[in-house]
C-alpha cells in the first residue's frame, strides 16, 4: 500500500515538472513560429514612422540604459553600508530589507498610476524622464536585495585584515567591491531583465512615439508596450510589429538569464572560503 | 590621518540618510496614493464603491465589484494551478532527483521567471485562448476564449517560478537528519515528506503562496491581454473578466480631465497596495524568522 503511494505520487511528480518544461518550450515555440517570420531588418533599423520599432528598440535603451545607472549609484551605497557599516543583525538593517522585500511586492501599474498622477500634478507630460524615474524605482529592491544576499556572506576575515592594515571602513570599499562584483553583475543582469520587459509602469509614464526621443521631456516608446499596443490592432501588418518586438524582447530576455546563470556558476567555483 | 577618519564619518552619514530615506519610499508611496483617492472617497462610502457592480463612470457611478470579483476567480484559479505543480515540482527536486536534473531545471526556472508578461499575455492569447475557446464550444458554450479561466493558467504559469524556487529553499533548510531517522524507522520516502517534511515547513508554505497571491494579483499586462475585459459581474470562469490592474491600466488612456473618474482608479491602486502591502509583509516576516530558525 504504501509503496504504491510512493509510485503514485512518483509519477504526479514527474508530470509536474512535465508541465513547467512544457509551458517554457510552449511560450518559446509560440513567440519564435510567429516573430520569425515578422522580423526582418528594415523593421529594426527604421523608425515607426517608416514602418518599423527603432523607436521602440532606442526608447528602450535609453530608459533601462539610465535607470540601470541610477539604480546601481544608490544600491551600490545602500547595500555596502548595511553589510560593513552596520552589524549583521541591527534593527535599521532588518527594517531596510524588510522595506525593500515589500517594494518588490508592490505592482508596477501602482508605480505606473501613481507616477503618472505625481507628473500631471506637477504639470509634466508622459517622457523619457518620467519612464526613467518609475523604472528606476521599480528595479531598486532587486538591486538592493540580489547583492545584499551576496554581501551577507562577505567573508569578515577579509575585513578584519584591512582593518589591521589600518583601513578606515569606507577605506575597504575597495576589497569588498572586488569580492561582490559577481554578485553586482548579476544583480544588475535581473534588474535589466525586470526593467526591458515591464509595461505596465512605462504604458503611461513614458508614452508612447513614433520618434527616437531627442530630449528627456519626449514621450518614449518602448518594446513591451510596443507589443500591447500592435497587438490590439486589426491588421495584420501591424501586428507583425508585436511580434517582431515580442521576438526581440524575447531574445533579450534569454540571454540575459543565460548570462546571470553562467556568471553565478563561475562565481560559485572560485568563492573564497 | 585625522582626514580619513573625517572623511569616513562623512560619508557614512551621507549613506545612512540615504539607507534611512529609503524606508520612507514604502511610506510615500501609501500616502501619495491616499492623498490622490481622496476626491473619490469625498463622494462615496467606502462600502458603496467595494460593494456595488455598476460601472458608469459618466453617471458618477463607481462599483468595483465586478473587478474586485474578476480579481479574486482569477488569482484563485492562478493559485489552484499552480500550488500542487509548485509543491510536487520541489518536492521532487530536494528529496528525489539527482543534482544532474537539478542544475537543468533551475535554468528553465530562470528563463519562466524573466519572461516579461506581455510575452505571456501574447502567449496566452495566440495559444491558450484558441484551445478554450474550442474546448467550450465543444461543451456547447460560445466563447472567444477571452475569459477568467484563460488569465487564471497564464498567471498560475508565472508564478510557478517563484513558488517552486520559495519551496525549494524552504525544503532545503530542513535538516538531514531529520529524514534520516523518519526513513530509519521504516517510513518511504513519500511518507516521511508527508509526515516529516510538509509537517515541518508548513509555515513557509503558506507564507510563500501567500507571497504569490500577492504576485498574482498586481500581474497587469497578461491579464489585460487574455482576460476579455467584460464589466458585468463574472459569473463563472468562463465569461470574461476585468481584474483590477487590468482596469487600471486600460481606464487611464480614456481618462480625461474628470476629477473623480482618475481619483477612482487611482483608490482601487491603493486598494490592491494596502492588500499586497499587508500579504507581503506579513509573508517576509514569517520567512525571515524560518530562514534564522534554521540557520
Amino acid at each position: 500500500m504504501k509503496f504504491l503511494e510512493e509510485k503514485i505520487f512518483k509519477i504526479l511528480m514527474y508530470l509536474s515538472l512535465g508541465i513547467v518544461f512544457a509551458a517554457v518550450i510552449s511560450i518559446i515555440i509560440t513567440i519564435f513560429a510567429k516573430g520569425v517570420s515578422a522580423l526582418s531588418w528594415d523593421m529594426i533599423f527604421h523608425t515607426g514612422r517608416q514602418g518599423g520599432i527603432l523607436n521602440a528598440i532606442a526608447g528602450s535603451i535609453y530608459i533601462v540604459g539610465m535607470s540601470t545607472c541610477i539604480g546601481l549609484i544608490i544600491s551600490i551605497p545602500t547595500v555596502f553600508y548595511l553589510n560593513i557599516f552596520r552589524k549583521k543583525d541591527s534593527k535599521l538593517g532588518y527594517f531596510v530589507r524588510l522595506s525593500y522585500d515589500v517594494m518588490f511586492g508592490v505592482p508596477s501599474i501602482v508605480y505606473g498610476i501613481l507616477g503618472y498622477a505625481v507628473m500631471v500634478s506637477l504639470g509634466m507630460r508622459s517622457s523619457l524622464l518620467g519612464g526613467i524615474i518609475v523604472i528606476t524605482l521599480l528595479i531598486l529592491p532587486i538591486f538592493v536585495r540580489s547583492m545584499d544576499e551576496v554581501a551577507k556572506d562577505f567573508p569578515r576575515d577579509i575585513l578584519d585584515t584591512a582593518y589591521s592594515l589600518g583601513a578606515t571602513r569606507l577605506e575597504t570599499i575597495r576589497v569588498v567591491l572586488r569580492q561582490i562584483v559577481p554578485g553586482i553583475a548579476t544583480a544588475t543582469l535581473l534588474s535589466i531583465g525586470r526593467a526591458i520587459g515591464d509595461a505596465a509602469a512605462v504604458m503611461y509614464t513614458a508614452g508612447w512615439s513614433e520618434m527616437i526621443p531627442s530630449s528627456f521631456k519626449q514621450k518614449a516608446a518602448t518594446l513591451p508596450v510596443a507589443v500591447l499596443e500592435f497587438y490590439q490592432q486589426p491588421f495584420s501588418d501591424v501586428q507583425d510589429k508585436a511580434y517582431a518586438s515580442a521576438i526581440i524582447l524575447t531574445i533579450i530576455v534569454l540571454l540575459l538569464s543565460i548570462g546571470g546563470r553562467f556568471i553565478m556558476n563561475k562565481f560559485s567555483k572560485n568563492k573564497l572560503q | 590621518m585625522k582626514y580619513r577618519i573625517f572623511k569616513d564619518k562623512i560619508t557614512g552619514a551621507a549613506m545612512a540618510a540615504l539607507v534611512v530615506s529609503s524606508l520612507f519610499l514604502v511610506v510615500m508611496l501609501g500616502l501619495g496614493l491616499l492623498y490622490y483617492s481622496i476626491p473619490v472617497l469625498k463622494e462615496h462610502s467606502i462600502s458603496e464603491l467595494l460593494f456595488t457592480s455598476s460601472w458608469q463612470p459618466s453617471a458618477n457611478k463607481f462599483g468595483f465589484l465586478p473587478f474586485i470579483i474578476s480579481t479574486v476567480w482569477v488569482t484563485g484559479i492562478a493559485i489552484v494551478f499552480a500550488v500542487p505543480i509548485s509543491l510536487l515540482s520541489a518536492i521532487f527536486l530536494t528529496e528525489y532527483s539527482k543534482p544532474r536534473l537539478k542544475k537543468a531545471v533551475f535554468p528553465v526556472l530562470d528563463v519562466l521567471a524573466s519572461l516579461p508578461s506581455v510575452i505571456y499575455g501574447l502567449w496566452g492569447s495566440l495559444l491558450l485562448v484558441p484551445i478554450i475557446s474550442r474546448f467550450a464550444a465543444s461543451a456547447g458554450i460560445s466563447t472567444t476564449g477571452n475569459t477568467i479561466l484563460a488569465g487564471g493558467i497564464v498567471l498560475g504559469v508565472m508564478i510557478l517560478p517563484l513558488l517552486v524556487s520559495l519551496f525549494v529553499e524552504i525544503f532545503s533548510a530542513v535538516p538531514v537528519e531529520i529524514r534520516d531517522t523518519s526513513v530509519a524507522l521504516g517510513a518511504t520516502r513519500w511518507q516521511t515528506v508527508k509526515k516529516v517534511l510538509l509537517k515541518k515547513t508548513i509555515s513557509g508554505i503558506l507564507a510563500s503562496v501567500v507571497l504569490a497571491v500577492s504576485r498574482a494579483l498586481g500581474e497587469t499586462i497578461a491579464v489585460l491581454m487574455v482576460c476579455g475585459g467584460g464589466k458585468l459581474l463574472p459569473l463563472s470562469p468562463l465569461d470574461s473578466g476585468f481584474p483590477i490592474p487590468a482596469l487600471i491600466a486600460s481606464a487611464y488612456s480614456e481618462m480625461g480631465s474628470e476629477d473623480t473618474y482618475k481619483s477612482a482608479l487611482l483608490f482601487a491602486a491603493l486598494l490592491l497596495f494596502i492588500i499586497v502591502f499587508l500579504f507581503n509583509l506579513s509573508s517576509r516576516i514569517i520567512l525571515y524568522r524560518i530562514e534564522k530558525r534554521f540557520t
